[in-house]
């Protein structure tokens, strides 16, 4: 069977002040997969994925979405940052802040009207947080804080979904109405790919896994690769899956 | 009033909502104190724009000056990027230099400019009528009135196109960047902004209160509101307000214009700081008295509900036994009294029904954080909102 590549990096190293924080990173994501980045503290996890998305720009090598540059891709990614990168004091509500998933389709100037107002309130939906619509972001919990930036991710109508430790500091119930409709956005055929954290859910959650750990240990189907030969160089320790699962 | 006065008035309103609007996003952005550097750094774009043009309204000096607040900025970036000290510290090294360059220019020239430090720093609003912009021989105005009334235009025009691009490069930059938005260029368009603004407004009312008059509206319309837009239209009537009760005080006092202004400023931040409905000091304080005492309410409900035995339940036993204060013992009392929880009876207090019924549900609120049946109890009790 021969799969689309949906994202593809190419000899990506990114120095922070000369240091190099990711060395030389091959890697190819096929469309249509769950997949985690997994690795231990200072991997460069983040990184990666800052640089798939040209928010950071590398010293060397190169990122392809669906075979072209992201700047004439972007509207094929949507981007879940980390919670704790914005700022929740500021004044505007959950509503608000899921309408500007409209941003990008709208270009410059525009304004969004009835149209991004509707795709945002069934985004909402979906999250469940529609009865908290016009609730002020820093009266929402961090579970539904969480969930607004899925949300708003997801009017972005996008091929791609880029997230950033979605599952840190929520509930229990928030996590699997997150990880649900992962699921469900790879059922559409979309290609996810989560900065994660806990090993013990990777089999559970997702199909597919990078190990990172400044270079790129292993990539592939979890059912191959994720195995104690891989954790342990990844995460210099010993480390059993059958314990973990 | 003359004419005189009215046109004043005007100006100083007109500085005001022109700063708010840039001012809203400093803050938000929180960079507050950039304003403060901007504002005294383009003294030496000011001091040789007007060595080259003679006229402190010439769009050259205005051009000028706001190039220099720009090269503060990114002075200020440079010198941050290189991690070597902090923002603030950045800041502090940068717009000194700077101003201490514009005042050594205006010190060695002194004799042939009209221009002085002290003129710089409160600026002369009081004499902003005398200088007119003629067209064709005809008197239209103030020259203050007509550059800084552009300037306002220009930062209204530019608002309006560019809101949403605005609001989300200052709430969420990288999604910005990731949507296409370039929130570099959005920064250094703000950054323009406000230095055009403080150049144009700075004549007027001199460098210190262009940064009050930037900072205070917005910082205030923030305590009271949690919406974009409301917030910069409250800054700017905020900003109106302190403009017209400044002018009355300075002409009450026969004092500085500027300085009156400032002032009020500096009141109406301090109601506001203690009288904010939410967040207000008084109004936390009082939340937290109210808590306080609902969470010893139900402590007492709960101990009551728990001993049978009168010995535990004797008026007295209070005191000793969960070992409070008279004064705490007794307001616990009166407020479960008020609210018929529970009944005295020869020294012996027992729950009420309507006791028994809010403490089981208030302790399953807590634990489960959630119940529709004390729903309407939420109102009267702070214990269970958040």
């Amino acid at each position: 069977m021969k799969e689309k590549i949906a994202i593809k990096v190419d000899d990506l190293t990114v120095a922070y002040n000369f240091k190099p924080v990711l060395w030389d990173i091959d890697l190819s994501v096929p469309e249509g997969v769950l997949m985690a980045i997994v690795g231990p503290n200072g991997a460069g996890k983040s990184t990666l994925i800052k640089a798939m998305l040209d928010i950071i720009k590398p010293i060397a090598g190169s990122v392809e979405i669906f075979g072209k540059p992201y700047k004439k891709q972007y509207k094929e990614v949507a981007y879940v940052p980390q919670k704790g990168s914005v700022d929740w004091d500021f004044p505007t509500t959950a509503l608000d802040v899921v309408m500007m998933g409209t941003y990008g389709s709208l270009g410059w100037i525009k304004r969004p009207g009835r149209k991004q107002k509707k795709e945002a309130l069934e985004a909402l939906e979906k999250v469940g947080m529609l009865e908290f619509r016009s609730r002020q972001i820093s009266q929402l919990s961090g579970g539904q804080q969480q969930r607004i930036f899925l949300a708003r991710a997801l009017v972005q109508q996008a091929s791609i979904y880029i997230m950033d430790e979605p599952f840190q500091g929520v509930d229990a119930t928030t996590e699997k109405a997150i990880i649900n409709i992962l699921k469900e956005l790879r059922k559409e055929g979309k290609t996810v790919v989560v900065v994660h954290h806990d090993l013990q859910t990777v089999p559970e959650y997702f199909d597919w896994v990078t190990f990172l750990n400044v270079k790129k240990i292993a990539t592939g189907s979890v059912k191959d690769i994720f195995n104690d030969d891989n954790l342990t160089k990844t995460y210099g320790i010993n480390y059993k899956v059958s314990v973990l699962q | 009033m003359t004419s005189a006065q009215i046109e004043i008035q005007l100006i100083a309103c007109i500085v005001a909502i022109a700063c708010a609007i840039p001012g809203a996003f400093l803050v938000l952005r929180k960079m507050a104190m950039i304003s403060d550097a901007i504002s005294h750094s383009i003294l030496p774009g000011i001091v040789i724009g007007f060595f080259l043009t003679e006229d402190l309204n010439s769009p050259w000096l205005i051009l000028l000056a706001a190039l220099s607040g720009i090269i503060t900025v990114v002075m200020v970036e440079y010198i941050q990027k290189t991690g070597l000290v902090k923002e603030d510290t950045a800041i502090g090294l940068v717009f000194p230099a700077l101003f201490s360059i514009g005042v050594i220019l205006i010190a060695k020239n002194a004799g042939d400019v009209h221009l002085d430090v002290d003129a710089v720093l409160l600026g002369e609003l009081a004499f902003a009528p005398f200088d007119r912009l003629l067209i064709g021989g005809t008197d239209v105005g103030p020259k203050s009135l007509w550059v800084i009334g552009t300037i306002l235009l220009i930062t209204l025009g530019l608002l309006i196109s560019f809101f949403k691009e605005l609001k989300i490069s200052t709430f969420d930059k990288q999604l910005a960047a990731t949507l296409g938005f370039s929130p570099v260029l959005m920064h250094y368009g703000l950054m323009s902004i406000a230095s055009v603004t403080t150049v144009g407004a700075f004549d007027a009312v001199g460098a210190i209160l262009v940064v009050a008059l930037m900072i205070a509206p917005p910082a205030m319309a923030y305590l009271l509101i949690k919406d974009l837009k409301k917030m910069l239209v409250l800054a700017c009537i905020f900003g109106v307000i302190a403009a017209l009760a400044g002018y009355w005080m300075a002409h009450w006092l026969d004092a500085s214009i500027a300085g009156s202004i400032t002032t009020v400023l500096g009141m109406l931040f301090l109601i506001i700081y203690l009288f904010a409905p939410n967040s207000g000091l008084i109004s936390v304080l009082h939340r937290q008295k109210r808590q306080k005492i609902e969470v010893h309410l139900l402590t007492f409900l709960l101990h009551l509900q728990n001993h049978q035995e009168k010995s535990e339940r004797h008026i007295n036993h209070l005191n000793e036994h969960i070992n409070w204060h008279k004064v705490r013992a007794t307001s616990v009392v009166d407020l479960a009294l008020k609210n018929n929880m529970i009944t005295i009876d020869d020294h012996i207090i027992s729950l009420t029904e309507k006791g028994r019924i809010f403490t089981t549900e208030a302790i399953n609120y807590i634990i489960t954080n959630k119940s529709a049946a004390i729903e309407d109890m939420k109102e009267r009790f702070f214990l269970f909102r958040g």
